[in-house]
Parts: C-alpha cells; structure tokens; sequence
C-alpha cells in the first residue's frame, strides 16, 4: 500500500485515546449527581441493548463477514444470519430465567442450579478456553488490520492491542460502563454505514458498473453462482452450512462477555426487552456487510483472489472513492475496527481475568495469598498475554473462521448446560459434568485440529472445521444420559431455584 | 439462605465454600465417590505405614465423608447423604438413619426390613439408650435374607432424642452393639454442631431485628417533628414527607426475606436522607454517585442504612456549619464497592477495630452487626472496612461480590 497511512493512524489514535482516557476517567462518566432518587432509575432497556450489541459486534461481524461475502459468496451471509439468531435463541428461551437466576457468570449460573463445586471448576475452564479461543482471531486479526492501514509489521498489531486491553482492564471502568458500551454500537455503526452510504452513492452515479464494465475481467465474475445460497459442496456444503448455523445460533448464550451484561437488567421482563432490541439492532447493523461484499465483488475483486478478503472493508472506500474523500472513509472505518477489536476483546479478558483471578490467582499458592484486586490484575496478564503470545506465533487465520470455532465450543457446552438447566428439573451435577466435558474435549480437539493440523483433507476437515452439528447433540446426549443414570430424588433447592427461575417478578411470593 | 430450619445449615455452609476456592468440604451430595479415586487410594494406603495407622485413616476418612451432611442437620437429605459412609463405617448389610417419626434413609441390601423401623424406633424411643433386636422383632418372608438381627441406638442433641441409628446385620454381638453406640455417639456430636450453626443464624436474625426496633424511637420523633414544622408553611413539602416517612418504615419494619437489592437498600437510604435534610435543612448535604449497573446487587437487608445513619450522626457532630456526605456505588468486577464517606468528626480507629471485633459496650452496634452480617453472608473477605482518624472524617467500605450462592434478592 503506497497511500498515506495518516487517516489510519488519526483514527487508531483517537479511538485509544478515548478509550483509555474514558477507562482512566472511570466513573465520571455515570450520573454523578447530588440529585436524589437517582438510584431508583436503572439503566434503560435501550441503553443496555445497545450496549450488549456494542460489546458483541467484534472485529468478526465488522471486518470478517465482509471479506468472507465477497469470497464465498452467499452462502456466508448464515454468519450475520447466526450471529443475530443467536439472540432470538435466547429471548425465547434464555433470557429471562437467567436473570433472575441471579447468576453474574456462567459459572454462576452452574452453581446455583448445580449446587456443585466440580461443575463450578469445569465452567471455569471452559470460560477460560472459550475466552482465549475468541481473543486468538482478534489479536491475528488486529495485526492484519494494523498492518494494512498503518503499514505496520505484522506482530505489532497483537503486541499493541493486547497492550492497551490489559492496560484498561487493569486500569478498570472502561467496559463496565454501560454508556461507554452503549456508545461503541453507534459508533461502530456509523463507521461501517457512512462509508457503505458514500460508496453506494459513487456506485449509483458510475451508472451500477459490474467488474466485466470496469474491465476486471481477469476475475471470475460469475454473479448468479455467486449469489446463489448453497452453491457448491454437495453434502459437505450442506453439512457445513448446518453447522454453522447450530454453533451461531446456540453459541450466542455461551459467550462470557454476552452473559454478564445481562446480569445489568433489573428484571427477567427487562432482559428480554433488550434482548429484543439486541436483535432489532444487531439486524440493523448486518445489512452493511453485504454492502460491502457486492461493491468488493465490482470494484476489488482481487482481494479474494489473493486471500486478502478480511482487509475488504479497510480497503474498498480507497479503491471507489479517490482523493481526500476516500483517505477520510478510511480513517472512519479504520477507527471502527479498531474500536471492534477493543471492545470485545475488553469484554473477553474481564470475562476470563475475573475467572482466573477467582479460581486460579486467587487461590493459597505456596502458603500465599493475593487479595482480590491484585489477584484480579495478575488473572488479566495471564487472560491477555496467553492468547497474544499464540496469536504472534500464528500470525494468520481467517478472523470470522476461528471465532466460529470459539461460537462452535460455547455451543456445546454452555447452551446445553443453559438450556436443560433452566428447562429439564432431572439435570444432575454428574450429567452436567459429563456433558460439559465430552462437549468442551470434542469442539476443542476439533479446533486445535483445524488451527494446527490445516489442509487435513475430506470428511475429517469438515467434521473438524465445523464441529458444531456433531458435538451438541453428542454433549447433550450425554447430560441426558448421565443425569438419568444418576437420577436422584430432586432436591428442594432445585424446586425453589426452578419457582424463582420461571415466576414472573410482578408475582407476589415467597422466593427464600 | 433460607428460611426452612433443616437447611439453613447447608446454605451457610455453602456460602463461604464457594467464596474461598481453598476450603473443602462443600457438602456435595448428588455426586457419589468415583471407583478409580479408591484404587489409587488403596494402592496409596499400603505404602502408608503399619496396619493400624491404616485402620486409624480409614476410619477418621469415612467419618469425614459423612460429617459435612451431618453439619446440615437432619433431615431427609442428609441422612441420605451420610448413611452409606456410616454403613461403611460399620461394615454391616444394611443400616438405616431415622428421625423421631421413622425412616429418613436406607443403605444396603433387604429394604423390605425398612417396615420393621417404626417398631424399632419407637422402641428404642422408650428405652432412651441403645438395644438390640432378634429374629422375632424381625420377621421376614424373603428368601435368601440373612439379616436375623438389628441394634439401634439414638441420637441425642442437647438431652433430647432427635433419632436413632439402626444397623441391621446376621448376628448382633457385643461388638457391634458398641461399635453402633459409639457411631450414634460421633454423629450426635456432628448434630450438636449443626445446631450451634442454627442458632448462630437465628442469633443474626435477632440482631437484625434489633436493628430495626433500634432505628425506631428517636428517628421517629425528630421526623415527625420535622414533618409537623412544615404542616403549615408548606403543606405540600409536610405531605411529601409524611409519604417517604411511611415508605421508609414500610422497608425498616418488612418481614420477609434476609436479602434485598442494592437499588431498595439505596432507596430506603434516600427517604431516610430526605428526612433528616427535613430536619436539619442547609446543614446537611449529600452527593450520591451510584453506577446504574450495580442497582441490582443482591445484599443483606439493611447493610447500608446504618452506616448512613452513622454517617450523618458523625458527620454533623460538633460541626455548626454542617457536614457533607457522599455515598457512593461503582462496579468493579465480580464485586461492587459501596463507600460512605462523611466529613465530620472522625473516629479512634482503635475504637473502630473494637467495635468489628464484636465489642458490643458501644454506640456503634449498627456497624458491628452489618461487619458481622457481611461476613456470615459473603465469607471472611467481605468484611466492613472503615477509614479514619479523629478530625479526618469516616470511610466505610462495602465490598460485595455480584453473585454468591444462596444470596438472592
């Protein structure tokens, strides 16, 4: 890239100056007030529905869906598809009894439905391993995105996100403000639709050009195989496709990041108002990429060619609009990614620092034992050097590929556990243990399979690229199966945790 | 925790196992020891040392297994829990715990024997000690059941017989008879225990009802005092007033329910401020900075109303120009900080340490009891910590964790 990297930089700069200065700031930014009854006012529905979706928009929905349309076509579009659904999932069946399970974390939840330190321990690891498991394509991808758009090398891009996550969530504040969240959404909105709105416009006056009218016509330009859903891949493409849909739309749930910001709802009814809202706006917000991927499929059709597809998005406002306009655009959509990468990636290393420093960190080591703030702080560098180490050592992957092998493991652990735990009274501690591990061990070995061994060939790479549609119904098999084989008489937490679960908050009774 | 007595034991305990990871004994019921664990320990137990230091280990290992559900008291659940340990102990075909009525729980083989309990206990009720039953008290029909005989012995809590434990087996001897004894002995003791826990927790609901009967008396007066003064100067402001005075005895005086959320606790917090700001005008002001996030924190009812109240007493002590106090909440994590800060006259921070460490010959019970409560609640990490110094103003700092088993508001 020969073009000047200033709006780039201008943009990566503003968007981490803010964000640190925002985290240092703290809590200035809640209502401070010596006005009374501000208590009683909780955050609004709206509020933390944009907020959920600020958190959730990764670097995956704003850079990744892009690059995969323009390559593969319409078959990705079940990507934004999933990612959305996933919280229709959830509204419908998640949601409220979760929050009013009073649980914060998923390991929470385990242990008041459970009443089981083993189960606890076992949700912690898997927190652990989704978290990282999520962080590994962000920190790739945020040297992929630095790389092009600043023309930086390659493992700058890992070492200095993770330095500025760990420096804010060490700092505290940042992420736990809803507003801040809140904020990201529009923020990342506008950075995705203003340029998307110029293009389009640019695209409209050039008189609706395909590549062939551009003279592009090196490059297959296939339009109707290219938007035809399920094109190619006969029985694997169907099976892949399958998958993917059942790691979106049950993975959701699992996420750690996603989870704790419900716990910010004041009732099961206001959960399930943002949930609503999430999807209204998590839809709005998947209508660009599409954008994106057809005016790439004009006018830089050579990025899918030369596996450069993730930088779709950095790329395109350059090569449709020339000049100050186009170096402008950038600088938007620069920030925006940079500001997807922060933000979920905040979210992650609080959700796997908190965990760490409970389970691990803040455990007696040789007779010593830190408090909770340094435990905290030493469970965040192990939370973000871990996966940045890896991410330097594996410098490549495609963003949106491995985080759907992160969605693929939470779904089969966390939504089985979620779903029978809220929906089956019979769920045993062992079958839940049993479930979890058979689930987590399968994703797993499935994804260090696809990110070490690549190019395995056949049936097997796509069993393991896309564990999803095995690995749930054999997890919860196995929760059936074990919870029946343990079955006990039902303990009386269980029948008031399940009352408390699926009683609406308006109805006046006993919940000791 | 919960209000059900035979349970409270086991919530209390729950509480700080989970809170600190390095604890054992979260009483586990539902997951019974897997096969593998005991062949390694058997492998482990012949390099251990002589036979009877074996035998010791054995013994001390199986009573531990069966002491956590016992902490919780008996009840159906832990009687199930603890009785295959217990058998193991005994080593005998089949053994069953009841409670003064009957059967609680079964281990081992010849269930149809369970029939023959009621008569058993209520036997052994009579006898208040320990006896031993033959073929004739046990008829049985079942080929092949070899149990002839069963020795039975109670349960005693405090001078009173609240079960018995019965051991059936082939022949009754002496041994056994004294072996069985010694059991129910152990596992009395193990109850006593649990009812200690009880009554530790009945004395926490004590105090805090002595909280609320002590937030009564002078706050009353001076508020209706306030209110009137208004009545006929600005009889809007005196209605309002008299509004948030029932509301915030509505809260103080509530019956149900050991927890609330942070969002009530602030609110009750605000009506009790508006009250005073009633009473003491210009020289009383307040700021609160609460994070909306944390409003729906679940805490102990009433943790934060007397340290406010400390607050303002304190802080408007011998300052004629008045006091200001801050309240703080912010979310940190898995935990949310809650400060009361006041400006006024501070305190001896000796006093203050005594005052935590249970000296009740003092003004400050309030914060005492909230110290006490927190701890009992949360875990040993959570209680009350206090900043100050004479002249320098008072810092109470509440940290509670977000979630915590057994704590919902």
């Amino acid at each position: 890239m020969t073009a000047a990297v200033w709006p780039g930089a201008v943009g990566v700069a503003l968007v981490v100056v803010t964000t640190l200065g925002i985290g240092s700031l703290g809590l200035r930014l809640s209502r401070t007030t010596s006005d009374f009854m501000v208590a009683s006012r909780s955050v609004p529905a709206f509020t933390n529905a944009a907020a959920i979706s600020g958190e959730y928009l990764s670097a995956a929905s704003f850079l990744g869906a892009a690059g995969l349309l323009l390559t593969f076509g319409a078959d990705m579009l079940w990507y934004p598809v999933g990612w959305t659904a996933g919280y229709l999932v959830m509204l419908a069946l998640v949601a409220a009894p979760l929050r009013r399970s009073g649980a914060y974390t998923l390991p929470d939840f385990a242990e008041a439905r459970l009443d089981s330190a083993q189960v606890r321990t076992i949700c912690s690891v898997l927190v652990v391993a989704i978290g990282w498991l999520y962080l590994l394509p962000l920190f790739q991808g945020a040297g992929v995105t630095l790389g092009a758009a600043l023309g930086l090398p390659t493992w700058v891009g890992p070492a200095g996100v993770a330095s500025i996550v760990l420096v804010n969530v060490t700092g505290g504040g940042m992420r736990s403000i809803t507003l801040v969240q809140a904020f990201q959404y529009w923020f990342k909105l506008t950075a995705l639709l203003v340029p998307a709105m110029v293009m389009l416009a640019v695209w409209l006056d050039d008189g609706r050009p395909d590549a062939a009218a551009l003279g592009r016509t090196d490059f297959p330009t296939d339009v109707l195989a290219w938007s035809d859903p399920l094109a190619a891949g006969g029985s694997q493409g169907l099976y892949l496709t399958y998958s993917l849909i059942a790691a979106t739309f049950l993975g959701t749930m699992g996420l750690p990041h996603v989870v704790v910001r419900f716990y910010t709802n004041p009732d099961g009814r206001t959960a399930r108002r943002s949930t609503l809202l999430v999807l209204t706006l998590l839809g709005l917000f998947y209508l660009i990429p599409p954008v994106y991927g057809a005016l790439g499929r004009v006018y830089a059709p050579e990025l899918a060619a030369a596996g450069e597809s993730d930088l779709l998005v950095l790329l395109l406002p350059r090569l449709v609009v020339p000049g100050l306009g186009g170096d402008v655009l950038t600088g938007l959509v620069v920030a925006g990614a940079f500001a997807a990468f922060l933000s979920t990636s905040s979210g992650l290393a609080i959700a796997v620092a908190g965990v760490l420093g409970q389970d691990v960190t803040g455990r007696t080591w040789a007779g010593r034992r830190l408090g909770g703030v340094a435990a905290f702080r030493l469970g965040s560098v192990i939370a973000v050097v871990v996966p940045a180490a890896v991410a330097l050592g594996e410098p490549s992957a495609g963003v949106a590929t491995t985080v759907g092998l992160a969605f693929a493991m939470a779904a089969s652990t966390f939504a089985p556990l979620l779903l029978l735990g809220i929906w089956w009274r019979p769920l045993t501690p062992a079958g839940a243990a049993a479930g979890l591990v058979t689930g987590g061990v399968g994703s797993g070995l499935a994804a260090l399979v696809t990110l070490y061994l690549d190019g395995t060939a056949g049936w097997v790479g796509v069993l393991t690229a896309r564990p999803a549609l095995w690995s749930i119904p054999l997890a919860t098999a196995v929760m059936v199966v074990v919870s029946l084989l343990t079955r006990q008489p039902e303990a009386p937490h269980v029948r008031r945790f399940m009352v408390r679960l699926h009683t609406p908050e308006a109805l006046d009774l006993d919940r000791g | 925790m919960s209000p059900q007595p035979d349970e409270d034991g086991q919530a209390g305990q729950a509480g700080p196992a989970g809170q600190q990871p390095g604890l054992e004994g979260h009483p586990d019921d539902a997951v019974p020891p897997l096969p593998p664990r005991r062949r390694l320990g058997a492998w482990r137990r012949r390099h251990l040392g002589t036979d009877a230091e074996h035998a010791t280990f054995r013994t001390l290992h199986t009573a531990s297994l069966a002491a956590p559900a016992l902490r919780a008291g008996l009840s159906r659940s832990s009687a199930e829990a603890a009785v295959r340990h217990l058998r193991a102990l005994l080593d005998a075909p089949a053994m069953a715990v009841t409670d003064t009525a009957g059967l609680l729980a079964w281990d081992g083989a010849a269930y149809h024997h369970a029939q023959h309990v009621p008569a058993i206990v209520a036997a052994t009720l009579e006898r208040e000690g320990p006896r031993a039953f033959d073929r004739r008290d046990l008829r049985c029909t079942v080929r092949d059941c070899e149990i002839r005989s069963a020795v039975a012995s109670p349960l005693v809590v405090e001078d009173r017989v609240v079960g018995t434990l019965v051991v059936f087996d082939v022949f009754a001897g002496a041994g056994l008879a004294r072996t069985t004894e010694e059991v129910a002995r152990w596992v009395s003791g193990q109850l006593e225990l649990a009812e200690l826990d009880s009554s530790r927790t009945r004395l926490m609901e004590a105090e805090v009802r002595a909280l609320r009967a002590q937030i009564s008396p002078h706050f009353i007066f001076n508020s209706l005092g306030a209110i009137a003064s208004f009545v006929r100067t600005d009889p809007e402001r005196a209605r309002e007033l008299l509004l948030e005075f029932a509301d915030f005895t509505r809260y103080s005086f509530r019956k149900h329910g050991e927890f609330t959320t942070l969002a009530e606790e602030l609110r009750s917090v605000e009506q009790y401020l508006l009250l005073e700001q009633a009473r003491f005008g210009e020289r009383l002001s307040v700021t609160l900075t609460i994070a909306p996030e944390v409003l729906p924190v679940a805490i102990p009812y009433l943790c934060l109303q007397p340290l406010v109240e400390n607050a303002v007493r304190h802080g408007l002590e011998g300052q004629p120009e008045g006091g200001h106090i801050r309240i703080s909440a912010r979310d940190a994590g898995l935990d949310c900080v809650i400060e009361v800060d006041d400006d006024g006259a501070g305190e001896d921070p000796e006093h203050i340490a005594r005052v935590l460490a249970g000296d009740h010959e003092n003004d400050s019970v309030g914060m005492g009891n909230v110290d006490g409560r927190l701890r009992a609640t949360y875990g040993e990490d959570f209680g009350l910590v206090v900043e100050t110094a004479r002249g320098a103003g008072t810092k109470v700092i509440v940290r509670v964790p977000k979630f915590a088993p057994g704590v919902l508001a």
